[in-house]
């Protein structure tokens, strides 16, 4: 105990409750459905997955509900290889941003069945779905390869932001 | 239709963070974990409670210049919580305040120690340290108003 104190824990917490509300709430209960279903902004025509109420660029009510497709491809990806206090997965695993055919905005989701090596920006993969289904986003498992030839990088270059 | 009040979720959010306290503030606590409340003396003549190594106002680092200060002091500001949330230095109501500690002459923020209409700016308020010290902000567990 005679050590000077170079270190303290600094452990922040928070216990909160979320309410889904109406656009989050349809996008979970199309899930319960196997469905994703995402939100298209009447202005700029982009198609918002997950959901929003509203389009963060033209900040117009965005009312319309569009199915996606449960294939997308990888636009960016991490692959996690160190341990941390409340981790689900057990590393290495690779979390992706995946926009799905009909979107425009990125999921982020982990990319399974797979070696995470073989992870890369423009791999196709799609859905698979937990047993049972829960309104949650766990209910896609994770996505996987689905071995259709890569996509181009001008193809999806313009969804990365 | 969305059942949107059927979707209700209990979140968790919590990260166990480590920090380094560096020389300074290190120096701060290793004087807590032993039961002293020291200041640092900046290059203008200020004392700095807690110790920083930076003066704020002028962004001159402090002098290596340690000043004893408290153990009593005065509530310069203050604001009663009456339902403390979990993790909240005390289990009981108590006021989150700005103390100005004897010798300082800056207010440090702590925990003090209820009644409620003992609470006052301009109170006079003596530290209280935990029995166990480990070298953190909680060795000094709160202040206690002098009656
Ligand atoms: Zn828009």
């Amino acid at each position: 105990m005679s050590e000077p104190v170079q270190r303290v824990l600094g452990p922040v917490a928070l216990d909160y409750t979320v309410h889904a509300g109406s656009v989050t709430g349809a996008f979970l209960e199309a899930l319960l459905d196997k469905r994703l279903v995402g939100r298209r902004c009447p202005s700029c025509a982009k198609v918002f997955l997950p959901p929003r109420g509203a389009c963060p660029t033209c900040a117009v009510p965005m009312p319309e509900a569009v199915e996606v497709g449960q294939r997308g491809v990888v636009t960016t990806f991490s692959v996690i290889r160190i341990p941390f206090d409340g981790q689900v997965l057990t590393p290495p695993y690779a979390a992706a941003h995946i926009v799905l055919d009909g979107a425009d905005t990125p999921l982020l989701h982990i990319v399974g069945e797979c070696d995470v090596d073989t992870v890369r920006m423009g791999m196709r993969v799609e859905a698979v779905w937990a047993d049972p289904i829960e309104p949650t986003l766990a209910s896609v498992r994770y996505f996987r390869p689905t071995g259709e030839p890569d996509v181009a990088w001008d193809a999806f270059k313009e969804h990365l932001g | 239709m969305a059942r949107d009040a059927d979707f209700v979720a209990r979140f968790h959010l919590a990260y166990t963070y480590k920090r380094s306290t560096g020389p300074v503030i290190g120096r701060f606590l290793t004087s807590l974990r032993e039961g002293r409340l020291e200041g640092v003396r900046t290059a203008s003549g200020e004392v700095l409670v807690p110790a920083r190594a930076y003066d704020p106002r002028d962004g001159r680092a402090t002098t290596d210049a340690w000043v004893d200060v408290g153990p009593e002091g005065t509530i310069t500001t203050w604001t009663w919580i009456d339902a403390p949330a979990a993790g909240a230095p005390l289990d009981a109501p108590f006021a989150w305040a700005l103390v100005r500690l004897d010798g300082a002459d800056t207010p440090m923020l702590h925990a003090v120690r209820g009644p409620r209409a003992a609470i006052a700016t301009g109170a006079r308020v003596r530290a209280v340290f935990a029995d166990h010290r480990e070298g953190g902000i909680r060795d000094l567990s709160c202040f206690e108003v002098i009656p």
